[in-house]
């Protein structure tokens, strides 16, 4: 495998595989020394077209635990500016002798076109609206943790699915695996023909959480107000955010979760995200373990397998 | 001087297709076979004769735009096509919306001597939408046509007043369909494909609704109105019933909407970015529905060049259009004949007669230019955008298997185009 672009194209057994080697990398966090030689001589970039503290941190992290050169573009100072184009810059990264490129990016497909064009891998840290696949993956890593399959399980994806890429990033993941994926959202916020994907889709976030074993809000960007799409930030906790009462539909055992960064009291209160059953920092803890995984799979195997 | 015979062809009429000789005399079709010496005859034995095909709608981008086409390129790709006749767009730079761009375009493909051009002005001042243009001037130069194509005719006031003046000036008006605000920041048909694949969605209302208040506004004024590259199922319902209830509406579609459908998006391609977008499969054969019931009336290339530069990026920065002269016959030979929904004569109306008779080029029963496309309806091969003579290789079709190539085109008598592929 050269890069790791999507879950869309990426089957349930390699899914399975950077699991596992999820769950080993994991050990070494726990360690006292925080540290591997997986990545020592090899050269990563990050290259974010798109603001982002967590996800590149996370990478970023993973990488230096693991011993790569890292670098760090951002677009804001890179030649980027000066009216260079994507497939410009990423050949100048592979004269670079970058090993793995971790890109983001506000267009979808834009990892797609860099990976066919370039030697380095490529990572997807995002495109557009399309995908997120080390989120999905730390998603259900997580899930994986606490209940040990996915299979059977019932999800909850709630809030604004047209314009997230986790959403369709988790749905081609866990359904992969075996979970019964439903997402939820006013039809503003639902992208159309969802439901041909295996995603259940209702606009009744109560009937979403019905039953849930695990219930994952998403994020709402208060511009999708400003477009139109929701009438009031208030309205749409009213009916779609995650609250103490909605969740007492779920299963006892409901696990909560959200990508970051939460805006309380929109589409998560502050109570649930506290709450004993909130897995929210250790969706963060088990990312960078994730990276690492996929780092160590990328830079591991053998060109064209 | 000039006399030409193309020998033993399948010469397609309207109705029928017709084994047989034709004699040319200066550039005109003999009416009656005469007993002359040709200076040049074409063995045209297992080949079929098309009229010359018309192509009502081209992006030939000179002045201005000539790193993606000009007209000496643009016209080389017409004859290479079979298209013996060409309708350009005004949305060149400085917009084709006054007397002097069209004697320039008029001038360049008379020294091009390719194929006829016929230039189309704009319906308002550097397309803007706000103030329409001299259209009695624009006529009076050589515009056959008026358009604002690339961008639509957004207020519904601005259009009427268009569309009543036209009248007066007695020229037609060709319509790019597109409400703006319901197309939003769409780059692709809006549908499962564009939701898989992230990318914003272009609903197919965003035309139809256009293309509904152009049908109710040339109802209403009884003006004549011509739909550009439809490619939605609904558009094809919309103008059907028009068409039953006598309104004065003709319509175009283009290769690239009965030959291909929005599945080709997921490889984030930027050539498979074109306006309208692709649809999916149910408006495609929808659209050759439309196509064998004769709602639709031609079709045109939309031929949209670009430099790779324009096309080389990420999807959402990718400029709209696919190169589309050379691909035609082929892509219609294949997916419309070869697939068993039309005959050749139909073929024959859709990319010659139609076209000349809504643009009012057909010329006198007595004298007929002898304008014609020699074609070996049987070949196969695959497209190779490497090979296109046009500026622009962008198109979604490379590599694609296809039936039908163009051997000659011919054009006032002289052949302009052979091919030498053999």
């Amino acid at each position: 495998m050269k890069d790791l672009l999507g879950l869309r194209e990426t089957d349930a057994e390699r899914i399975q595989s950077i699991l596992a080697t999820t769950a080993e990398m994991k050990k070494i966090l726990n360690q006292n020394v925080k540290k591997t030689n997986h990545l020592s001589n090899k050269s990563v970039a990050t290259l974010f077209y798109e603001n982002s503290t967590r996800t590149r941190t996370s990478f970023e992290i993973a990488a230096r635990f693991m011993g790569a050169v890292l670098s760090s573009i951002s677009v804001a100072q890179s030649s980027v500016q000066k009216g260079e184009t994507l497939i410009d810059t990423g050949k100048t990264l592979d004269a670079l002798c970058t090993d793995v490129v971790i890109m983001r990016h506000n267009v979808s497909g834009a990892p797609h076109f860099l990976a066919k064009n370039i030697k380095a891998s490529v990572i997807n840290g995002g495109d557009g609206m399309n995908e997120h696949p080390t989120q999905a993956l730390l998603d259900i890593f997580t899930i994986k943790e606490e209940k040990k399959e996915l299979k059977g399980l019932k999800v909850a994806i709630i809030g604004d699915v047209k314009h997230s890429r986790v959403a369709r990033s988790n749905i081609w993941g866990m359904t992969k695996l075996g979970a019964n994926v439903t997402v939820c959202a006013p039809h503003t916020l639902l992208p159309q023909y969802i439901e041909m994907t295996k995603a259940r889709v209702t606009t009744n976030a109560d009937k979403a959480v019905d039953g849930a074993d695990v219930v994952v809000a998403l994020r709402l960007q208060s511009e999708r107000m400003k477009a139109g799409l929701i009438p009031s930030l208030s309205e749409y906790n009213e009916l779609y955010g995650i609250n103490e009462k909605r969740l007492l539909r779920a299963e006892k055992n409901v696990m909560i979760m959200h990508p970051g960064p939460m805006n309380r009291g929109v589409e998560i209160n502050g109570d649930v995200a506290d709450a004993h059953n909130s897995f929210i920092e250790r969706q963060v803890t088990n990312g960078v373990a994730v990276r690492m995984a996929v780092l160590f799979l990328l830079t591991r195997s053998e060109r064209g397998d | 001087m000039n006399r030409m015979i193309i020998k033993n062809g399948f010469v397609v009429k309207d109705d029928a297709v017709i084994k047989g000789n034709i004699y040319i005399k200066d550039g005109m079709v003999l009416r009656e076979a005469e007993d002359f010496d040709a200076d040049e005859v074409i063995d045209a034995e297992g080949l079929y004769v098309f009229d010359g095909f018309v192509d009502m709608h081209v992006h030939l981008r000179e002045p201005g735009f000539e790193y993606k086409e000009d007209i000496l390129s643009g016209t080389k790709a017409a004859v290479k096509g079979g298209f013996t006749s060409v309708c350009c767009m005004p949305n060149t730079n400085p917009v084709c919306d006054n007397p002097s761009v069209i004697t320039y375009i008029k001038e360049k493909a008379m020294a091009a001597d390719n194929c006829r051009v016929y230039p189309i002005g704009a319906i308002t001042k550097g397309q803007k939408g706000a103030e329409i243009t001299e259209m009695f001037k624009l006529k009076r130069a050589g515009a056959v046509a008026l358009s604002d194509d690339g961008l639509p005719v957004l207020n519904g006031n601005i259009m009427r007043l268009a569309m009543e003046y036209a009248k007066t000036a007695d020229i037609l008006l060709i319509c790019h369909e597109e409400d703006k605000e319901i197309a939003a920041d769409g780059v692709v048909n809006e549908g499962y494909n564009a939701t898989i694949a992230g990318l914003r969605g272009i609903s197919r209302v965003a035309e139809e609704a256009m293309i509904a208040r152009d049908i109710l506004l040339s109802s209403a004024l009884d003006a004549r109105v011509h739909i550009a590259h439809i490619s939605t199922k609904g558009s094809v319902e919309l103008i059907r019933q028009a068409k039953r209830l006598g309104v004065k509406v003709t319509c175009e579609t283009c290769p690239h909407y009965f030959s291909a459908n929005d599945s080709l998006i997921l490889s984030f391609d930027t050539n498979t970015k074109v306006n309208p977008p692709l649809r999916t499969e149910a408006d495609r054969l929808a659209i050759i529905d439309g196509i064998k019931d004769g709602t639709i009336d031609v079709v045109a290339t939309d031929h949209a060049p670009h430099h790779t530069n324009d096309k080389f990026v990420e999807y959402n920065y990718a400029a709209n259009g696919i190169s589309g002269l050379e691909t035609a016959f082929a892509l219609a030979n294949t997916y419309l004949v070869k697939s068993r929904a039309i005959d050749y004569p139909r073929l024959n109306r859709l990319m010659s007669v139609n076209p000349k008779k809504i643009l009012g080029i057909s010329g006198g029963e007595k004298e007929r230019y002898a304008d014609f496309t020699i074609v070996d309806t049987e070949k196969k091969y695959r497209i190779d955008a490497k090979k296109f003579v046009s500026k622009g290789k962008n198109t979604p079709f490379n590599g694609l298997e296809v039936q039908g190539s163009v051997e000659y085109t011919v054009v006032g008598g002289k052949i302009k185009y052979k091919n030498d592929n053999k």
